[in-house]
Protein backbone atom coordinates (compact mmCIF):
# COMPACT_ATOMS: atom_id res chain seq x y z
CA UNK A 1 0.00 0.00 0.00
CA UNK A 2 1.18 3.37 0.77
CA UNK A 3 3.64 2.84 -1.77
CA UNK A 4 2.05 7.08 -2.98
CA UNK A 5 3.66 6.37 -6.45
CA UNK A 6 1.47 4.02 -8.14
CA UNK A 7 -2.06 3.90 -8.82
CA UNK A 8 -4.74 6.77 -10.19
CA UNK A 9 -3.67 10.14 -9.32
CA UNK A 10 -6.57 10.94 -6.93
CA UNK A 11 -6.43 7.97 -4.81
CA UNK A 12 -2.54 8.57 -4.20
CA UNK A 13 -3.70 12.35 -3.52
CA UNK A 14 -5.86 10.75 -0.83
CA UNK A 15 -3.42 8.07 0.37
CA UNK A 16 -1.07 11.06 0.35
CA UNK A 17 -3.93 13.47 2.33
CA UNK A 18 -4.52 10.30 4.92
CA UNK A 19 -0.27 10.06 5.97
CA UNK A 20 0.02 14.07 6.41
CA UNK A 21 -2.83 14.90 8.48
CA UNK A 22 -1.36 13.27 11.80
CA UNK A 23 2.05 14.54 11.11
CA UNK A 24 0.51 17.99 10.89
CA UNK A 25 -2.10 18.35 13.37
CA UNK A 26 0.97 16.80 15.57
CA UNK A 27 3.68 19.55 14.31
CA UNK A 28 1.23 22.29 14.18
CA UNK A 29 -1.22 22.01 16.67
CA UNK A 30 1.43 20.78 19.29
CA UNK A 31 4.42 22.63 18.18
CA UNK A 32 4.40 25.29 15.82
CA UNK A 33 1.38 27.22 16.73
CA UNK A 34 2.12 26.84 20.95
CA UNK A 35 5.83 28.11 20.01
CA UNK A 36 3.91 31.30 18.09
CA UNK A 37 1.76 31.49 20.95
CA UNK A 38 3.97 31.73 23.97
CA UNK A 39 6.07 34.68 21.88
CA UNK A 40 3.04 36.34 21.36
CA UNK A 41 2.18 36.00 25.32
CA UNK A 42 6.33 37.42 25.91
CA UNK A 43 5.69 40.59 24.18
CA UNK A 44 2.20 41.47 25.64
CA UNK A 45 1.75 43.54 28.98
CA UNK A 46 -1.34 43.78 30.76
CA UNK A 47 -2.92 47.27 30.97
CA UNK A 48 -6.44 46.20 32.76
CA UNK A 49 -8.16 43.14 33.48
CA UNK A 50 -8.52 41.08 29.80
CA UNK A 51 -7.13 44.38 28.25
CA UNK A 52 -3.07 43.85 26.84
CA UNK A 53 -1.12 46.09 24.63
CA UNK A 54 2.30 45.30 22.90
CA UNK A 55 5.12 45.73 25.07
CA UNK A 56 8.71 44.70 25.77
CA UNK A 57 8.34 45.53 29.68
CA UNK A 58 8.87 41.52 29.88
CA UNK A 59 12.31 41.33 28.83
CA UNK A 60 13.49 44.37 30.37
CA UNK A 61 12.01 43.26 33.83
CA UNK A 62 14.48 40.54 33.14
CA UNK A 63 17.55 42.65 32.33
CA UNK A 64 16.72 44.90 34.71
CA UNK A 65 16.37 42.76 37.61
CA UNK A 66 19.60 41.17 38.75
CA UNK A 67 18.35 37.94 40.28
CA UNK A 68 16.93 36.91 37.06
CA UNK A 69 19.52 37.23 34.74
CA UNK A 70 22.20 35.99 37.29
CA UNK A 71 20.03 32.96 37.81
CA UNK A 72 20.12 32.76 33.61
CA UNK A 73 23.67 32.79 33.36
CA UNK A 74 24.28 30.79 36.41
CA UNK A 75 22.07 27.72 34.87
CA UNK A 76 24.25 28.39 31.36
CA UNK A 77 27.53 28.40 33.26
CA UNK A 78 26.88 24.74 35.39
CA UNK A 79 25.40 23.24 32.31
CA UNK A 80 28.61 23.86 30.26
CA UNK A 81 30.81 22.61 33.47
CA UNK A 82 28.81 19.39 33.75
CA UNK A 83 28.61 19.14 30.24
CA UNK A 84 32.88 19.01 29.84
CA UNK A 85 32.38 17.23 33.06
CA UNK A 86 30.47 14.56 32.22
CA UNK A 87 32.51 14.57 28.61
CA UNK A 88 35.48 13.80 30.53
CA UNK A 89 34.11 11.32 33.17
CA UNK A 90 32.66 9.22 29.68
CA UNK A 91 35.41 8.98 27.26
CA UNK A 92 37.44 6.61 29.11
CA UNK A 93 34.39 4.53 29.26
CA UNK A 94 33.03 4.88 25.81
CA UNK A 95 36.57 4.14 25.18
CA UNK A 96 36.99 0.63 26.96
CA UNK A 97 33.85 -0.38 25.36
CA UNK A 98 34.80 0.59 22.14
CA UNK A 99 38.62 -0.16 22.07
CA UNK A 100 39.55 -2.62 24.79
CA UNK A 101 36.85 -4.99 25.47
CA UNK A 102 36.07 -7.72 22.83
CA UNK A 103 32.66 -9.52 22.06
CA UNK A 104 30.82 -10.48 24.74
CA UNK A 105 32.81 -8.92 27.74
CA UNK A 106 32.48 -5.35 25.56
CA UNK A 107 28.30 -5.71 24.90
CA UNK A 108 28.51 -6.60 28.75
CA UNK A 109 29.42 -3.06 30.09
CA UNK A 110 27.32 -1.69 27.42
CA UNK A 111 24.13 -2.92 29.14
CA UNK A 112 25.26 -2.27 31.93
CA UNK A 113 26.24 1.32 31.66
CA UNK A 114 22.67 1.50 30.34
CA UNK A 115 20.72 -0.07 33.01
CA UNK A 116 20.54 2.54 35.20
CA UNK A 117 19.16 5.06 32.94
CA UNK A 118 15.70 2.47 32.48
CA UNK A 119 15.28 4.26 36.03
CA UNK A 120 13.13 6.72 36.53
CA UNK A 121 15.09 10.17 37.30
CA UNK A 122 13.26 10.63 40.35
CA UNK A 123 14.53 7.53 41.69
CA UNK A 124 17.79 8.22 40.77
CA UNK A 125 17.75 11.74 42.71
CA UNK A 126 16.37 9.91 45.72
CA UNK A 127 18.99 7.66 45.97
CA UNK A 128 21.64 10.89 45.98
CA UNK A 129 18.96 12.97 48.55
CA UNK A 130 19.72 9.25 50.89
CA UNK A 131 23.48 9.05 50.35
CA UNK A 132 24.27 12.99 50.60
CA UNK A 133 21.95 14.47 53.06
CA UNK A 134 22.99 15.43 56.59
CA UNK A 135 21.36 12.41 57.87
CA UNK A 136 22.23 9.95 54.95
CA UNK A 137 25.15 7.58 54.22
CA UNK A 138 27.86 9.17 53.51
CA UNK A 139 28.13 11.81 55.83
CA UNK A 140 27.62 9.09 58.26
CA UNK A 141 30.78 7.09 56.97
CA UNK A 142 32.92 9.97 56.93
CA UNK A 143 31.89 10.88 60.58
CA UNK A 144 32.72 6.95 61.45
CA UNK A 145 35.91 7.30 59.36
CA UNK A 146 37.09 10.07 61.54
CA UNK A 147 37.03 12.42 58.05
CA UNK A 148 35.15 14.68 59.93
CA UNK A 149 33.95 15.17 63.57
CA UNK A 150 30.32 15.50 63.00
CA UNK A 151 28.13 14.42 59.87
CA UNK A 152 28.18 17.55 57.47
CA UNK A 153 25.51 18.32 54.80
CA UNK A 154 26.52 17.09 51.63
CA UNK A 155 23.00 18.27 50.17
CA UNK A 156 22.55 21.69 48.78
CA UNK A 157 25.89 22.96 47.16
CA UNK A 158 26.57 23.33 44.08
CA UNK A 159 29.00 20.92 43.95
CA UNK A 160 25.90 18.52 44.27
CA UNK A 161 23.84 19.78 41.78
CA UNK A 162 26.58 19.13 39.48
CA UNK A 163 27.44 15.48 40.04
CA UNK A 164 23.53 14.99 39.78
CA UNK A 165 23.47 16.62 36.66
CA UNK A 166 26.36 14.59 35.27
CA UNK A 167 25.13 10.80 36.63
CA UNK A 168 21.54 11.89 35.30
CA UNK A 169 23.70 12.96 31.39
CA UNK A 170 26.10 9.74 31.29
CA UNK A 171 24.03 7.79 28.96
CA UNK A 172 23.67 10.51 26.55
CA UNK A 173 27.31 11.23 26.18
CA UNK A 174 28.24 7.36 26.49
CA UNK A 175 25.78 6.23 23.28
CA UNK A 176 27.19 8.94 20.59
CA UNK A 177 30.78 7.74 21.73
CA UNK A 178 30.69 4.40 21.67
CA UNK A 179 29.19 4.25 18.20
CA UNK A 180 31.61 6.92 17.12
CA UNK A 181 34.56 5.37 18.27
CA UNK A 182 33.75 2.15 17.36
CA UNK A 183 34.11 3.17 13.54
CA UNK A 184 37.61 4.47 14.14
CA UNK A 185 39.97 1.67 12.98
CA UNK A 186 42.48 0.29 14.54
CA UNK A 187 45.01 0.29 12.32
CA UNK A 188 45.06 3.97 12.38
CA UNK A 189 45.97 4.16 15.64
CA UNK A 190 48.87 1.24 14.85
CA UNK A 191 50.35 3.16 12.31
CA UNK A 192 50.27 6.18 14.22
CA UNK A 193 52.11 4.44 16.94
CA UNK A 194 54.45 2.77 14.29
CA UNK A 195 55.32 6.27 13.21
CA UNK A 196 56.67 6.94 16.56
CA UNK A 197 53.22 8.93 18.00
CA UNK A 198 53.11 9.28 21.44
CA UNK A 199 49.53 8.39 23.57
CA UNK A 200 48.51 12.23 23.46
CA UNK A 201 49.30 12.95 20.17
CA UNK A 202 47.51 9.91 19.08
CA UNK A 203 44.70 10.98 20.82
CA UNK A 204 44.66 14.80 19.87
CA UNK A 205 45.31 14.13 16.67
CA UNK A 206 43.94 10.84 15.40
CA UNK A 207 40.87 9.61 17.77
CA UNK A 208 39.56 12.82 18.45
CA UNK A 209 39.15 14.46 15.03
CA UNK A 210 37.54 11.16 14.33
CA UNK A 211 35.23 10.88 16.87
CA UNK A 212 34.40 14.94 16.66
CA UNK A 213 30.83 14.35 15.71
CA UNK A 214 29.89 11.56 18.28
CA UNK A 215 31.28 14.17 20.62
CA UNK A 216 29.31 17.26 19.68
CA UNK A 217 26.59 15.46 19.18
CA UNK A 218 26.66 14.40 22.99
CA UNK A 219 27.43 17.58 23.71
CA UNK A 220 24.85 18.60 22.32
CA UNK A 221 22.04 16.74 23.51
CA UNK A 222 23.67 16.75 27.30
CA UNK A 223 24.05 20.32 27.43
CA UNK A 224 20.32 20.63 26.35
CA UNK A 225 18.92 18.58 28.78
CA UNK A 226 20.99 19.99 31.94
CA UNK A 227 19.61 23.39 30.89
CA UNK A 228 16.19 22.15 31.02
CA UNK A 229 16.49 20.06 33.78
CA UNK A 230 13.79 20.56 36.74
CA UNK A 231 14.14 17.63 39.41
CA UNK A 232 17.83 17.29 39.97
CA UNK A 233 18.75 20.80 40.42
CA UNK A 234 15.39 21.44 43.23
CA UNK A 235 15.78 18.75 44.28
CA UNK A 236 19.88 18.78 45.02
CA UNK A 237 19.97 22.13 45.31
CA UNK A 238 17.30 23.17 47.70
CA UNK A 239 16.33 26.69 47.91
CA UNK A 240 20.13 27.82 46.92
CA UNK A 241 19.30 25.57 43.18
CA UNK A 242 18.23 28.55 41.49
CA UNK A 243 18.35 27.25 38.52
CA UNK A 244 16.55 28.80 35.34
CA UNK A 245 13.52 26.45 34.89
CA UNK A 246 12.59 26.99 38.33
CA UNK A 247 11.94 30.49 37.72
CA UNK A 248 9.88 29.91 34.64
CA UNK A 249 7.82 27.47 37.22
CA UNK A 250 7.45 30.19 39.60
CA UNK A 251 6.15 32.63 37.22
CA UNK A 252 4.12 30.34 35.07
CA UNK A 253 2.32 27.79 38.08
CA UNK A 254 3.13 29.79 41.13
CA UNK A 255 2.53 33.87 40.50
CA UNK A 256 0.43 32.75 37.03
CA UNK A 257 2.30 35.29 35.67
CA UNK A 258 1.91 33.95 32.32
CA UNK A 259 3.65 36.95 30.34
CA UNK A 260 6.80 36.69 32.41
CA UNK A 261 7.19 33.12 32.00
CA UNK A 262 6.23 33.08 28.49
CA UNK A 263 8.74 35.75 28.06
CA UNK A 264 12.01 33.35 30.07
CA UNK A 265 10.87 30.67 28.59
CA UNK A 266 11.91 31.80 25.35
CA UNK A 267 14.92 33.05 26.53
CA UNK A 268 15.93 29.38 27.68
CA UNK A 269 14.79 28.32 24.04
CA UNK A 270 17.39 31.08 22.57
CA UNK A 271 20.05 29.55 24.78
CA UNK A 272 19.78 25.96 24.12
CA UNK A 273 18.89 26.90 20.39
CA UNK A 274 22.08 29.00 19.83
CA UNK A 275 24.23 26.38 21.36
CA UNK A 276 22.68 24.15 19.55
CA UNK A 277 23.58 26.22 16.47
CA UNK A 278 27.05 27.22 17.81
CA UNK A 279 27.84 23.56 18.24
CA UNK A 280 26.86 22.92 14.77
CA UNK A 281 28.69 25.07 13.42
CA UNK A 282 31.87 24.43 15.00
CA UNK A 283 31.72 21.25 14.08
CA UNK A 284 30.54 21.36 10.89
CA UNK A 285 27.64 18.78 11.46
CA UNK A 286 24.17 18.94 9.97
CA UNK A 287 21.11 19.23 12.43
CA UNK A 288 19.19 15.84 11.26
CA UNK A 289 22.64 13.40 11.09
CA UNK A 290 23.66 14.77 15.07
CA UNK A 291 19.81 13.48 15.69
CA UNK A 292 19.77 10.48 14.42
CA UNK A 293 23.26 9.66 15.85
CA UNK A 294 22.05 9.42 19.49
CA UNK B 1 45.53 2.69 23.69
CA UNK B 2 44.31 -0.50 22.15
CA UNK B 3 45.25 -4.46 22.97
CA UNK B 4 47.35 -4.66 19.94
CA UNK B 5 49.86 -1.99 21.33
CA UNK B 6 52.08 -2.61 24.65
CA UNK B 7 50.11 -0.94 27.32
CA UNK B 8 52.50 -0.17 30.47
CA UNK B 9 51.13 -1.81 33.84
CA UNK B 10 50.21 1.49 35.66
CA UNK B 11 47.71 2.19 32.56
CA UNK B 12 46.35 -1.00 32.76
CA UNK B 13 45.78 -0.66 36.78
CA UNK B 14 44.53 2.32 36.21
CA UNK B 15 41.71 1.43 33.47
CA UNK B 16 40.54 -1.10 35.39
CA UNK B 17 40.19 0.80 38.85
CA UNK B 18 38.72 3.83 36.76
CA UNK B 19 36.10 1.46 35.44
CA UNK B 20 35.12 -0.04 38.99
CA UNK B 21 35.04 3.33 40.42
CA UNK B 22 32.84 4.33 37.38
CA UNK B 23 30.49 0.95 38.31
CA UNK B 24 30.39 1.97 41.75
CA UNK B 25 29.40 5.69 41.13
CA UNK B 26 26.48 4.38 38.40
CA UNK B 27 25.18 1.70 41.09
CA UNK B 28 25.59 3.45 44.42
CA UNK B 29 22.05 5.29 44.25
CA UNK B 30 19.90 2.35 42.94
CA UNK B 31 21.47 -0.24 45.62
CA UNK B 32 20.85 2.67 48.23
CA UNK B 33 17.30 3.12 47.47
CA UNK B 34 16.81 -0.30 47.13
CA UNK B 35 17.96 -1.75 50.68
CA UNK B 36 16.61 1.10 52.53
CA UNK B 37 13.32 -0.12 51.12
CA UNK B 38 13.89 -2.69 53.69
CA UNK B 39 15.49 -0.66 56.78
CA UNK B 40 13.36 -1.12 60.14
CA UNK B 41 13.19 2.36 60.84
CA UNK B 42 10.90 5.36 59.80
CA UNK B 43 12.99 7.38 57.98
CA UNK B 44 15.03 6.26 54.89
CA UNK B 45 18.70 6.71 56.68
CA UNK B 46 21.42 5.12 58.78
CA UNK B 47 21.92 3.26 60.50
CA UNK B 48 20.59 -0.21 59.94
CA UNK B 49 17.21 -1.13 62.41
CA UNK B 50 16.61 -4.62 60.69
CA UNK B 51 14.84 -5.91 58.10
CA UNK B 52 11.17 -5.53 57.67
CA UNK B 53 8.48 -5.82 54.68
CA UNK B 54 6.35 -2.84 56.81
CA UNK B 55 6.60 -0.68 53.59
CA UNK B 56 5.63 -3.07 51.24
CA UNK B 57 3.21 -4.32 52.99
CA UNK B 58 2.12 -2.15 56.06
CA UNK B 59 1.73 -2.52 59.71
CA UNK B 60 -1.06 -0.57 61.47
CA UNK B 61 -0.16 -1.50 64.48
CA UNK B 62 3.30 1.03 64.51
CA UNK B 63 1.48 3.28 62.54
CA UNK B 64 2.82 2.18 59.19
CA UNK B 65 1.44 2.26 55.36
CA UNK B 66 2.96 0.35 53.34
CA UNK B 67 3.03 0.39 49.34
CA UNK B 68 0.40 -1.69 49.22
CA UNK B 69 -1.99 -0.05 51.93
CA UNK B 70 -0.98 3.59 50.40
CA UNK B 71 -3.56 4.04 48.43
CA UNK B 72 -2.35 8.04 46.92
CA UNK B 73 0.58 6.32 45.52
CA UNK B 74 -1.11 3.62 44.22
CA UNK B 75 -3.66 5.64 42.54
CA UNK B 76 -0.63 7.58 41.12
CA UNK B 77 0.90 4.64 39.57
CA UNK B 78 -2.65 3.62 37.89
CA UNK B 79 -2.45 7.01 35.75
CA UNK B 80 1.06 7.01 34.69
CA UNK B 81 -0.26 3.70 33.55
CA UNK B 82 -2.89 5.08 32.15
CA UNK B 83 -1.10 7.92 30.70
CA UNK B 84 1.95 5.87 28.94
CA UNK B 85 -0.57 3.77 27.45
CA UNK B 86 -2.67 6.55 25.64
CA UNK B 87 0.89 8.01 24.64
CA UNK B 88 2.38 4.78 23.46
CA UNK B 89 -0.43 3.70 21.19
CA UNK B 90 -0.69 7.56 20.05
CA UNK B 91 3.15 7.68 19.67
CA UNK B 92 3.32 4.41 18.14
CA UNK B 93 0.22 4.77 15.48
CA UNK B 94 1.62 9.04 14.30
CA UNK B 95 5.34 7.39 14.03
CA UNK B 96 4.39 4.39 11.92
CA UNK B 97 2.46 6.89 9.59
CA UNK B 98 5.01 9.40 9.33
CA UNK B 99 7.43 6.57 8.49
CA UNK B 100 5.41 5.83 5.77
CA UNK B 101 4.72 9.37 4.78
CA UNK B 102 8.46 10.48 4.79
CA UNK B 103 9.60 7.15 2.89
CA UNK B 104 7.45 6.09 0.50
CA UNK B 105 5.64 9.51 -0.75
CA UNK B 106 6.79 12.80 -2.45
CA UNK B 107 5.18 15.98 -2.17
CA UNK B 108 6.59 19.31 -2.07
CA UNK B 109 8.17 21.05 1.59
CA UNK B 110 9.08 17.06 2.56
CA UNK B 111 12.55 18.58 3.67
CA UNK B 112 11.16 21.00 5.84
CA UNK B 113 8.46 18.68 7.18
CA UNK B 114 11.48 16.45 7.94
CA UNK B 115 13.32 19.29 9.42
CA UNK B 116 10.53 20.03 11.56
CA UNK B 117 10.08 16.47 12.78
CA UNK B 118 13.04 16.72 14.60
CA UNK B 119 12.38 20.05 16.39
CA UNK B 120 10.46 18.89 19.59
CA UNK B 121 13.27 16.42 20.27
CA UNK B 122 15.41 20.28 20.78
CA UNK B 123 12.95 21.99 22.73
CA UNK B 124 13.10 21.59 26.62
CA UNK B 125 10.53 19.95 28.25
CA UNK B 126 9.42 22.55 30.55
CA UNK B 127 8.88 24.76 27.20
CA UNK B 128 7.00 21.95 25.75
CA UNK B 129 4.75 22.25 28.70
CA UNK B 130 4.14 25.97 28.98
CA UNK B 131 4.11 26.33 25.68
CA UNK B 132 0.92 23.48 25.53
CA UNK B 133 -0.80 25.30 28.35
CA UNK B 134 -0.84 28.70 27.24
CA UNK B 135 -2.01 27.56 23.68
CA UNK B 136 -4.71 24.95 25.07
CA UNK B 137 -5.63 27.86 27.29
CA UNK B 138 -6.23 30.62 24.70
CA UNK B 139 -7.93 27.70 22.53
CA UNK B 140 -10.47 27.24 25.58
CA UNK B 141 -10.82 30.37 26.37
CA UNK B 142 -11.87 31.91 22.74
CA UNK B 143 -14.40 29.00 22.44
CA UNK B 144 -15.94 29.87 26.00
CA UNK B 145 -16.42 33.52 24.64
CA UNK B 146 -17.49 32.52 21.75
CA UNK B 147 -20.05 29.42 22.03
CA UNK B 148 -20.15 29.16 26.01
CA UNK B 149 -18.81 26.43 26.07
CA UNK B 150 -16.32 25.03 29.06
CA UNK B 151 -13.53 22.84 27.87
CA UNK B 152 -12.46 20.98 30.03
CA UNK B 153 -9.93 18.65 28.54
CA UNK B 154 -8.06 22.17 27.40
CA UNK B 155 -7.64 22.69 31.31
CA UNK B 156 -4.21 21.50 32.90
CA UNK B 157 -5.35 17.30 33.67
CA UNK B 158 -4.49 14.28 32.02
CA UNK B 159 -5.45 15.27 28.57
CA UNK B 160 -3.00 17.42 28.19
CA UNK B 161 -0.29 15.63 29.78
CA UNK B 162 -1.39 12.70 26.86
CA UNK B 163 -0.62 15.63 24.69
CA UNK B 164 2.44 17.34 25.90
CA UNK B 165 4.27 13.62 26.09
CA UNK B 166 3.00 12.92 23.10
CA UNK B 167 4.53 15.74 21.31
CA UNK B 168 7.97 15.19 21.71
CA UNK B 169 7.84 11.28 21.99
CA UNK B 170 6.10 10.73 18.90
CA UNK B 171 9.44 12.05 17.06
CA UNK B 172 10.90 9.54 19.00
CA UNK B 173 8.59 6.73 17.36
CA UNK B 174 8.93 8.52 14.11
CA UNK B 175 12.64 8.44 13.90
CA UNK B 176 12.89 4.67 15.11
CA UNK B 177 10.35 2.93 12.66
CA UNK B 178 11.45 5.24 9.73
CA UNK B 179 15.12 4.18 10.24
CA UNK B 180 13.50 0.26 9.75
CA UNK B 181 11.24 1.07 6.59
CA UNK B 182 14.56 2.98 5.09
CA UNK B 183 16.43 -0.84 5.14
CA UNK B 184 13.30 -2.76 3.97
CA UNK B 185 13.68 -4.01 0.70
CA UNK B 186 11.14 -2.97 -2.64
CA UNK B 187 11.35 -6.07 -4.39
CA UNK B 188 9.17 -8.50 -1.64
CA UNK B 189 6.23 -6.05 -1.90
CA UNK B 190 6.80 -5.87 -5.77
CA UNK B 191 6.90 -10.02 -5.76
CA UNK B 192 3.22 -9.77 -3.99
CA UNK B 193 1.60 -7.30 -6.06
CA UNK B 194 2.62 -9.37 -9.02
CA UNK B 195 1.36 -12.38 -7.31
CA UNK B 196 -1.95 -10.05 -7.38
CA UNK B 197 -2.06 -9.33 -3.49
CA UNK B 198 -4.52 -5.90 -3.47
CA UNK B 199 -2.88 -3.13 -1.02
CA UNK B 200 -3.93 -4.26 2.15
CA UNK B 201 -3.11 -7.41 1.76
CA UNK B 202 0.62 -6.32 1.00
CA UNK B 203 0.59 -4.15 3.94
CA UNK B 204 -1.03 -6.69 6.16
CA UNK B 205 1.04 -9.57 4.97
CA UNK B 206 4.66 -8.39 4.53
CA UNK B 207 5.26 -4.29 5.12
CA UNK B 208 3.99 -4.78 8.58
CA UNK B 209 5.28 -7.47 10.08
CA UNK B 210 8.36 -6.74 8.82
CA UNK B 211 7.96 -3.43 10.58
CA UNK B 212 6.74 -5.19 13.99
CA UNK B 213 9.76 -5.05 15.84
CA UNK B 214 10.32 -1.48 15.07
CA UNK B 215 7.10 -0.95 16.52
CA UNK B 216 7.19 -2.87 19.37
CA UNK B 217 10.54 -1.51 20.36
CA UNK B 218 9.55 2.51 19.76
CA UNK B 219 6.59 1.34 21.91
CA UNK B 220 8.34 0.31 24.92
CA UNK B 221 10.57 3.29 24.84
CA UNK B 222 7.52 5.19 24.29
CA UNK B 223 5.99 4.03 27.26
CA UNK B 224 8.92 4.22 29.49
CA UNK B 225 9.80 7.74 28.75
CA UNK B 226 5.92 8.83 29.25
CA UNK B 227 5.65 6.78 32.56
CA UNK B 228 9.27 8.50 33.85
CA UNK B 229 8.70 11.97 32.59
CA UNK B 230 9.12 15.13 34.63
CA UNK B 231 9.42 18.08 33.22
CA UNK B 232 6.45 18.31 31.08
CA UNK B 233 3.77 16.75 33.00
CA UNK B 234 4.84 19.13 35.65
CA UNK B 235 3.84 22.07 33.62
CA UNK B 236 0.44 20.47 32.74
CA UNK B 237 -0.48 18.56 35.47
CA UNK B 238 -4.22 19.02 37.07
CA UNK B 239 -6.02 16.94 40.08
CA UNK B 240 -4.41 13.41 39.43
CA UNK B 241 -1.05 13.68 39.71
CA UNK B 242 1.10 10.65 37.81
CA UNK B 243 3.90 8.56 39.93
CA UNK B 244 6.49 10.92 39.25
CA UNK B 245 5.13 14.59 40.16
CA UNK B 246 3.70 12.27 43.46
CA UNK B 247 6.78 11.20 44.38
CA UNK B 248 8.69 14.89 43.57
CA UNK B 249 5.95 16.23 45.92
CA UNK B 250 6.50 13.99 48.43
CA UNK B 251 10.29 13.80 48.71
CA UNK B 252 10.15 17.62 49.05
CA UNK B 253 8.61 17.01 52.19
CA UNK B 254 11.09 14.04 53.30
CA UNK B 255 8.98 10.91 52.85
CA UNK B 256 8.97 7.71 54.36
CA UNK B 257 10.75 5.01 53.37
CA UNK B 258 7.46 3.34 51.02
CA UNK B 259 9.18 5.68 48.34
CA UNK B 260 11.93 3.53 48.27
CA UNK B 261 9.59 0.36 47.81
CA UNK B 262 7.87 2.08 45.05
CA UNK B 263 11.44 2.81 43.31
CA UNK B 264 12.26 -0.93 43.81
CA UNK B 265 9.16 -1.82 42.21
CA UNK B 266 9.67 0.46 39.35
CA UNK B 267 13.54 -0.43 39.13
CA UNK B 268 12.44 -4.26 38.90
CA UNK B 269 9.21 -3.28 36.01
CA UNK B 270 12.41 -1.44 34.02
CA UNK B 271 14.77 -4.39 34.43
CA UNK B 272 11.84 -6.78 33.46
CA UNK B 273 11.19 -4.10 30.38
CA UNK B 274 14.69 -4.14 29.12
CA UNK B 275 15.18 -7.87 29.57
CA UNK B 276 12.98 -8.94 27.66
CA UNK B 277 13.48 -6.30 24.64
CA UNK B 278 16.89 -7.81 24.92
CA UNK B 279 15.50 -11.53 24.92
CA UNK B 280 13.85 -10.43 21.67
CA UNK B 281 16.73 -8.72 20.28
CA UNK B 282 19.29 -11.62 20.69
CA UNK B 283 16.76 -13.70 19.37
CA UNK B 284 16.55 -12.21 16.15
CA UNK B 285 19.84 -11.53 15.61
CA UNK B 286 20.61 -15.33 16.30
Amino acid sequence: MPDATSGPAWERRLLLGLLLAPALLWLFALIVLPQIDLALLSFRERVAPREYVASLAQYRTFFAEPLYWHVFVRTAVMSLAATLATLLIAFPVAWTIAKLLRGRLSALLFVVCLIPFWVSETVRTLGWMILLRESGVLPALLAHLGVTAAPVELLYHDATILVGLVYTSLLFMVVPLVSSLESLDNSLIEAAYDLGGSGWSILREIVIPHAAPGITAGCIVVFMLMLGNYLTPTLLGGKSSQWFTEQIYTQFIVRFNWEQGAAFGFLLLALSTSMVWLGLKLSGQRFGDVMRRT
Amino acid sequence: MIPSLPRPLWLRTATTLYLVAFLVFLFLPLATVAVFAFNDAPYPAPPWHGFTLDWFLGNASRDRTGLFGDDELLASIWTSFLVACAVTALSVGVGTANAFLMERARFPGKGALSALMLVPLVLPGVILGISILAFASRIAEFVNDLFGLELEFLRPGLPLVVLGQFSYIAAIATLTISARLKRFDPTLEEAAYNLGASRGAVLRTITLPYLRPAMIGSAAIAFLMSFENFNTTLMLVGADPPLTIMMYGRMREGATPVLNAVSLFLMVASALLALTLMRKDGRRAA
